[in-house]
């Protein structure tokens, strides 16, 4: 490489693969590379964030990168005004998602601590109150969400309707109800990051003062200082195991161990006690089984509370293994005396004055960091879940009146794009004529589909054009793992060498045969013992967690749901090698080494 | 076990006047769960029976009275008569007994040293007790039993009995215990300190280890292993293996130790697995703990002990260099509350990295 050329790709010289050419007008014009801005655009350094969105969008789905990083960065901008650091800009390229942090000019930082000291102290100073206020805010935006409803349009306004002098169609309330849809979409992304990111504030100040009295200490061990073992995240597999238990208390094991769920469920309603355990299943699901096997940023993502075969396979999978007299349950009081342990340890190694500083820091890391654990079940997994499936069903809906022949067919339109068929619709309805949309939508949601599907056929790159010179960023960081040294591996680019470097984020090493998982449908492959290697985890792949020996992702830092899930059953990993999974094939025999970031081929 | 003996393992507080001060620290090491080479005491009793039941009390005596402290020939003639007295008796009966039990507890044909173990009040530094009375590679119970009876004649060098009867000690009031342990059978030895020798970081437990025993470590005839390991997580994060060329290995037949070229295979292998890694280094930090110190610990890996008991501390010394250097202050006052966390946000650790 010589010394001009920049270490990645402008984004202006990566062309479409062959079959996506036009992709660009799949999204608005202002999540594109605009052709008359490259100079401007070029001078920026742009990271994929394949963590949260690892494969290619389809139209609609982009409206989850444009809330959720919307409101990471107003958050930053506009309401606390974190000194350094502005929002993070978004573009898609070829399907993927490029991040650019935004700074705040140096000489503008030091004005924007009193604000920032006001308005996150309020929040420091106030969070269990203010964190109660926003788990019903969420919980009356899910309610909400939960309440919409499509209905087709009547052949006739109802006649209640008309003497009653309301004065309005039903285009109005299916419009509305549209509106409202994205509207609380949009609520629930600004809640999202509310307190997110001041919990990861807190996190770093605890983390610096940490690095700064022991410069080796490994960012795991300060991860396990704070992490929750109660947290919400795991409480769905939780349920499960208990689920598992109660079926073998109650003699029902061998009811649950085979046929479709509806047969299992009508097996155990046959047997005494078998209401008993009906209830139980009943009262996990809700909210519990508002869980996602992926990360909740597609309209593809299987939600367990749809899909009961997958709960199912894994409460069988639990059954099984406690029948075999395994342990099933995280071993909570082991992690919560391990993490006392780790706490102490290192306080004892500190001079008197600096153990008083960390008993205050840790204190707040420790109020504050649940939420960063527990936000996820309520935003992307149960929220996430309430929308899709309401966009699902608007989907089917006009699937049904002719405007696509696949269910699915909605989320191949923009968001805005939506609104025009749901006009379309009415205005046909109203007029008495013929909707345009289904001599219309068909042919261009197969294109369309052409284009996602050849856009999928190539990885992303990790990053566009130069990056600074260090990276300061906090929440790129925090939430990225992106530091100086983690770009310097992932231009490492020898291809050839059997070693991989990620971070060290999750300790203990072990050897033994890689399983490549680039979708949550081939989770079933994974067999005992085996190490999971996947693009991305998602939190809800948990239930194979137990029976993996550790994982490897190509993206994430400490605070990835890989490296939160894997602490938290002990296994190692290591997050962020840029290309883990497509270098490492299944099979292979590997060596992990969480408490150094390496990955070896042995074979 | 009669009142002669007691293995290292039993030895309690209250046992502390009767197996001298070798082998009471043997025994706290033990009983800390900090494994050291096994073995036993020969109780100070045996010796007092040994005095008592041979008769050799009464020679001592007069041999005493006739001696002229102040005249080095009379002194020296005096030492002489008693040590030749010393070896002239059996060993009574039962203590014979007592040992020869004890010794054959270890295994047959164990090669052990043989070391005295004096009771503290009459040593104010080791010299005075004398190197001499350490005997290596012992085989047998004959043997074992004589150079129990030596390392207690050696409580009567001209030395010993001029500082005794200078510092008005009685000569016979003086008790002596008499430590037997197993000779060590390195497969593995080295160093291990709990602190990075390098930065002085006490995050870390850092380990050389080598081939054979771990005598051409510390003089740097060999290159080791070395390895490092997080001392809160107990996990290994840095290891460089080197080309270890050499080990010294014990020769019990030659009763001594040889130097041998180590096989091509092995020189470049990794000396220890990660297992036996982290077991040195679960050692260290028990003895970091123990003496509430950063320690300096000799170790070795026992070819002839069972695996789980074959790991040994042979010495603990308190780490010199890092610990006497006075305290870093921080460079300025630590940061709390808000200030801290707009700290740091403005210069995040990652940024430094």
């Amino acid at each position: 490489m010589d010394a001009q050329s920049p270490m990645f790709p402008s984004a202006y010289d990566l062309k479409a693969p062959a079959g996506a050419e036009g992709w660009e007008e799949l999204y608005p014009y202002y999540l594109t590379f605009q052709p008359n801005l490259r100079e401007q655009e070029d001078a920026k350094f742009w990271f994929c964030d394949s963590q949260h969105w690892p494969n290619p969008f389809k139209p609609f789905d982009a409206v989850t990168v444009e809330f959720a990083v919307k409101c990471l960065g107003q958050y930053n901008t506009r309401h606390y005004l974190v000194p350094p650091a502005n929002g993070v800009d978004y573009r898609i390229h070829n399907g993927y998602c490029y991040m650019s942090p935004i700074a705040v000019a140096p000489e503008l930082i030091e004005g924007r601590v009193p604000q920032f000291m006001d308005r996150a102290g309020h929040y420091f100073q106030n969070w269990p109150t203010l964190l109660e206020n926003w788990h019903k805010k969420v919980r009356a935006n899910i309610d909400e969400m939960e309440a919409l409803e499509f209905e087709k349009l009547p052949e006739t306004v109802s006649v209640e309707d008309v003497k009653g002098g309301v004065g309005l169609d039903n285009t109005t309330k299916l419009t509305e109800t549209y509106d409202r849809a994205i509207q609380l979409l949009y609520r629930t992304w600004q809640y999202h990051f509310e307190f997110l990111n001041l919990g990861y504030a807190a996190y770093l100040d605890l983390f610096g003062f940490m690095k700064e009295q022991f410069p080796s200490i490994p960012d795991q061990a300060i991860a396990k200082m704070v992490q929750g073992h109660d947290s919400d995240l795991f409480r769905p597999d939780d349920e499960l195991k208990k689920l598992a238990r109660l079926a073998i208390e109650l003699g029902l094991a061998d009811a649950l161990r085979s046929g479709s769920v509806d047969e299992a469920l009508a097996q155990v309603g046959t047997r005494p006690n078998g209401e008993k355990w009906l209830a139980a299943w009943e009262e996990a699901k809700d909210p519990w089984f508002n869980y996602t096997t992926g990360n909740g940023f597609y309209s593809t993502d299987k939600y367990w509370i749809e899909n009961l075969d997958i709960p199912m396979g894994y409460l069988r999978d639990y059954i099984a293994r406690a029948e075999a007299g395994g342990t099933i349950e995280r071993p909570t009081a082991e992690l919560h005396a391990e993490r006392d342990r780790i706490t102490s340890e290192y306080q004892e190694m500190m001079e008197p004055e600096a153990q008083e500083v960390f008993q205050g820091k840790l204190g707040l890391a420790r109020v504050v960091y649940p939420y960063v654990e527990d936000h996820n079940f309520y935003i992307e997994h149960w929220s996430m879940g309430v929308f899709w499936r309401k966009m699902r069903e608007l989907s089917k809906l006009l699937s049904e009146e002719g405007f696509w022949p696949t269910e699915d067919g909605m989320f191949y339109l923009t968001r805005n794009e939506v609104r025009d068929v749901l006009f379309d619709y009415g205005n046909a309805w109203a007029t008495g004529g013929d909707w345009i949309g289904p001599s219309y939508w068909p042919q261009e949601i197969e294109r369309r589909r052409g284009i996602i599907d050849a856009l999928s056929t190539e990885a992303p790159q990790p990053a566009l054009n130069n990056p600074p010179e260090v990276i300061t960023e906090p929440f790129t960081i925090m939430l990225w793992g992106i530091t100086s040294d983690s770009i310097k591996n992932w231009t490492g680019g020898d291809d050839n060498s059997s070693d991989l470097t990620g971070m060290a984020a999750s300790p203990g090493a072990v050897e033994g045969l890689a399983r490549v998982i680039r979708s949550p449908e081939q989770l079933g492959e994974i067999q005992q013992g085996e190490i999971l290697v996947a693009p991305v985890t998602a939190p809800s792949w948990a239930p194979v967690f137990g029976k993996i020996q550790a994982t490897v992702t190509d993206i994430g830092g400490m605070m990835s749901h890989a490296a939160i899930v894997c602490r938290e059953y002990g296994l190692p990993a290591v997050t962020g090698t840029g290309n883990g999974s497509s270098r490492i094939e299944t099979g292979q025999r590997i060596r992990v080494d969480g408490n150094t970031g390496q990955v070896t081929i042995l074979d | 076990m009669s009142d002669y003996t007691l293995p290292f393992d039993s030895i309690g507080s209250a046992d502390h006047a009767r197996v001298g001060g070798k082998c009471a620290s043997l025994g706290e090491m033990t009983q800390a769960g900090v494994a050291v080479p096994p073995g036993f005491a020969v109780t100070t009793d045996a010796y007092k029976t040994m005095l008592e039941e041979t008769g050799l009390c009464g020679e001592i005596e007069k041999q005493l009275a006739r001696t002229d402290f102040d005249d080095v020939d009379s002194l020296d003639r005096s030492a002489q008569a008693i040590q030749v007295r010393f070896r002239s008796h059996h060993l009574p009966a039962a203590v014979e007994e007592a040992i020869r039990a004890g010794y054959e507890g270890m295994g047959a044909d164990m090669p052990v040293a043989v070391r005295s173990s004096a009771t503290a009040e009459d040593l104010p530094d080791a010299s005075f007790a004398g190197q001499q009375d350490t005997y290596l590679w012992v085989v047998g119970a004959h043997d074992v039993i004589e150079h129990v009876r030596d390392c207690w004649a050696s409580l009567f060098t001209a030395r010993a009995m001029k500082y005794r009867h200078d510092h008005d000690l009685g000569q016979i009031d003086v008790l002596m215990s008499v430590a037997v342990q197993k000779m060590v059978n390195a497969r593995a030895a080295g160093v291990a300190m709990t602190l990075d020798p390098l930065t002085g970081d006490k995050t870390r437990i850092v380990i050389d280890a080598s081939y054979g025993l771990g005598e051409l470590v510390v003089s740097g005839i060999v290159t080791p292993d070395n390895y490092s390991v997080e001392k809160v997580l107990m996990e290994v994060v840095d290891r460089k293996i080197s080309d270890k060329h050499l080990e010294l290995i014990p020769d019990a037949k030659a009763e001594t130790t040889v130097e041998r070229v180590v096989a091509e295979d092995r020189r470049k292998a990794q000396c220890l697995s990660d297992k036996e890694i982290l077991a040195v280094a679960e050692l260290a930090k028990r003895l970091e703990k123990q003496n509430g110190c950063p320690q300096d610990v000799e170790w070795a890996l026992d070819a002839d002990l069972p695996e789980g008991e074959n790991l040994l501390a042979l010495q603990s010394r308190p780490e010199t260099v890092w610990s006497q250097k006075p305290k870093e202050k921080p460079k300025s006052a630590y940061a709390t509350g808000m200030a801290g966390i707009v700290g740091a946000l403005n210069n995040p650790i990652g940024a430094k990295n």
